[in-house]
């Protein structure tokens, strides 16, 4: 709460008269208690230990925290006080186990290098070894610097207009979409070949119909009567026709067997297994010569 | 004609709710009768000139272009929603940042700079978020993904290539302090730290450090700088 004026009376009413003064320091107060600047922690000041929670889970790792305690301190990057920093850097890290927070072991790594960095500055340069020896701070300040890069990186990254927290995406109704239905040309050698493909299903269901030619009985008989005469004597296989198959010979032996029946046909055989001879019923055929005599015909 | 065209554009670009590159604009029109390149950028400069007195304009994104509500109506507009945007914590964002800047980079890498193992719950918010995707893979012992950013990324942040990001700062320059100093150091010691490597040698440091820093600690917490502000 500094004040350009002069004039004490110019400040309100409730700030004491000690702290109604002129601005003139260099080193900007860290914290202002009642009106009166600080530019040093009091030495009686109690942090409850939450507060310190808190504040040390925000760090993001051991690089994160002595950046924080360089830059706190107005120290300079380059030149690090390395005892001073180790001393403040272990503080923390007691702190931190003593507040049972989970230090992750990046930390205690940072802690080891910090010290051996420490030592190797106390040990005596050895004499005449001028422009060999390294900082042993130098890769601590490049990481430190390296890290801080990407931390400004990181912020300035946040810093970007983002879509949905500084710019919105737009949006409008859309009409009532018409179905436009697609159609595709239809290519006439297409349709041949569909309309071939269809004509070999259609053969694969093609079945040989085996119809039942109906074979009139009657019908057969006037054949066979047809096929002898009064005369002569048949033989009894030429009177069927086998290329009929199995039902063309049926019917031939139910006329023949109506035939006889009827007594139209006369059927005689010489002996058991020999040929069988037919003829017309009526008149007097001669016998074939082989024919036996010893046998009638056959009467149905 | 440029009426038309810039009217169908317009009309796209605020019904398909996403970037559409130019290639998808032209396919808005048959085969037969499409635009070329210059006739769409023309109609949409004038599109975007048109938007200039509004509460909207037209931007070029990685994925191509689109209409947005501009930033400075966000104080009115973001009081239409509830829930606040995201707030990405700041080792997701340090993460983004390296990936962003050193892609392709493997979490190995990632690890080096930030001095912290990288969280695998933000690589893979990352990646969900497709923001990031594996780009190649790393020809030594283990052959560890190597990451970089997408194109979604850079519409989500409003930028039209990786040359939008904001650029580094520069490693501090030690050049300078070491000509205050009268080093007479070396020419050439650039801003890569690797100059601070060598460069100190002339400087006199101190054998011994001075007593002030082997006084026993007092107490625990006084000497302790207290952070005023939290991160």
């Amino acid at each position: 709460m500094m004040s350009d004026s002069d004039n004490p009376t110019d400040f309100p009413a409730d700030v004491p008269m000690d702290a109604r003064e002129q601005p003139h320091q260099v080193e900007m107060p860290f914290a202002i208690v009642q009106g009166t600047a600080m530019t040093s922690l009091p030495q009686d000041l109690y942090i409850p230990p939450d507060a310190l929670e808190v504040i040390l889970e925000s760090f993001e790792g051991p690089l994160d925290l002595l950046l924080y305690l360089i830059k706190r301190q107005n120290l300079d990057i380059l030149d690090i006080p390395i005892a001073a920093i180790t001393h403040q850097y272990m503080k923390y890290i007691d702190l931190m186990e003593n507040l049972r927070l989970e230090l992750a072991a990046e930390y205690l790594v940072m802690a080891a290098m910090l010290a051996e960095i420490k030592s190797r500055m106390l040990l005596p340069r050895p004499a005449g070894a001028e422009g060999e020896e390294d900082d042993p701070r130098a890769e601590l300040v490049r990481r430190l610097q390296e890290y801080e890069r990407y931390k400004q990186a990181a912020e300035d990254l946040d810093g970007l207009p983002q879509l949905g927290r500084d710019v919105f995406p737009t949006s409008a109704q859309v009409p009532e979409r018409q179905q436009t239905k697609q159609h595709a040309d239809v290519d006439l050698q297409e349709l041949l070949l569909a309309f071939r493909d269809v004509m070999k299903r259609a053969e694969m269901f093609t079945h040989h119909h085996i119809q039942m030619e109906p074979l009139s009985v009657r019908e057969r008989m006037s054949n066979v009567l047809s096929m002898m005469s009064e005369d002569r004597f048949v033989e009894f296989h030429t009177l069927f026709t086998v290329e009929e198959g199995r039902m063309g010979v049926v019917v031939t032996l139910l006329a023949i067997l109506e035939l006889i029946k009827g007594a139209l046909i006369d059927l005689i055989q010489a002996e058991p297994f020999g040929q069988i001879y037919v003829k017309a019923a009526g008149g007097h055929a001669d016998l074939p010569e082989d024919f036996e005599t010893t046998v009638d015909s056959a009467q149905a | 004609m440029n009426t038309s065209l810039k009217h169908v554009l317009e009309a796209a670009l605020l019904a398909v709710g996403r970037p559409l590159s130019l290639d998808e604009m032209c396919n808005l029109f048959p085969e037969s009768d499409q635009p070329d390149v210059a006739a769409l950028r023309g109609a949409l400069e004038e599109l975007q000139g048109d938007y200039t007195a509004r509460g909207i304009e037209l931007i070029e994104v990685a994925s191509g272009f689109r209409i947005q509500v501009r930033q400075d109506m966000e104080r009115w507009v973001s009081r239409l929603w509830e829930e606040k945007p995201p707030k990405y914590s700041r080792a997701l964002l340090e993460t983004l940042a390296l990936i962003a800047y050193r892609q392709p980079i493997t979490r190995g890498e990632i690890e080096d700079i930030r001095g912290v193992t990288v969280s695998t719950s933000i690589m893979k918010t990352l990646q969900e978020r497709e923001w990031i995707r594996v780009v190649a893979h790393r020809d030594v012992p283990g052959r560890p993904a190597m990451y970089g950013t997408t194109r979604e990324f850079l519409d989500y942040f409003n930028l039209k290539s990786l040359e939008g990001l904001p650029s580094l700062a520069e490693l501090r320059d030690i050049d300078s302090i070491n000509a205050e100093l009268d080093f007479g150091l070396p020419e050439g010691g650039q801003r890569q730290a690797q100059a601070v490597r060598g460069d100190l040698t002339a400087i006199d440091m101190p054998l011994v450090p001075d007593d002030t820093d082997f006084h026993p600690v007092e107490a625990g917490l006084e000497d302790l700088p207290v952070p005023d502000t939290l991160h």
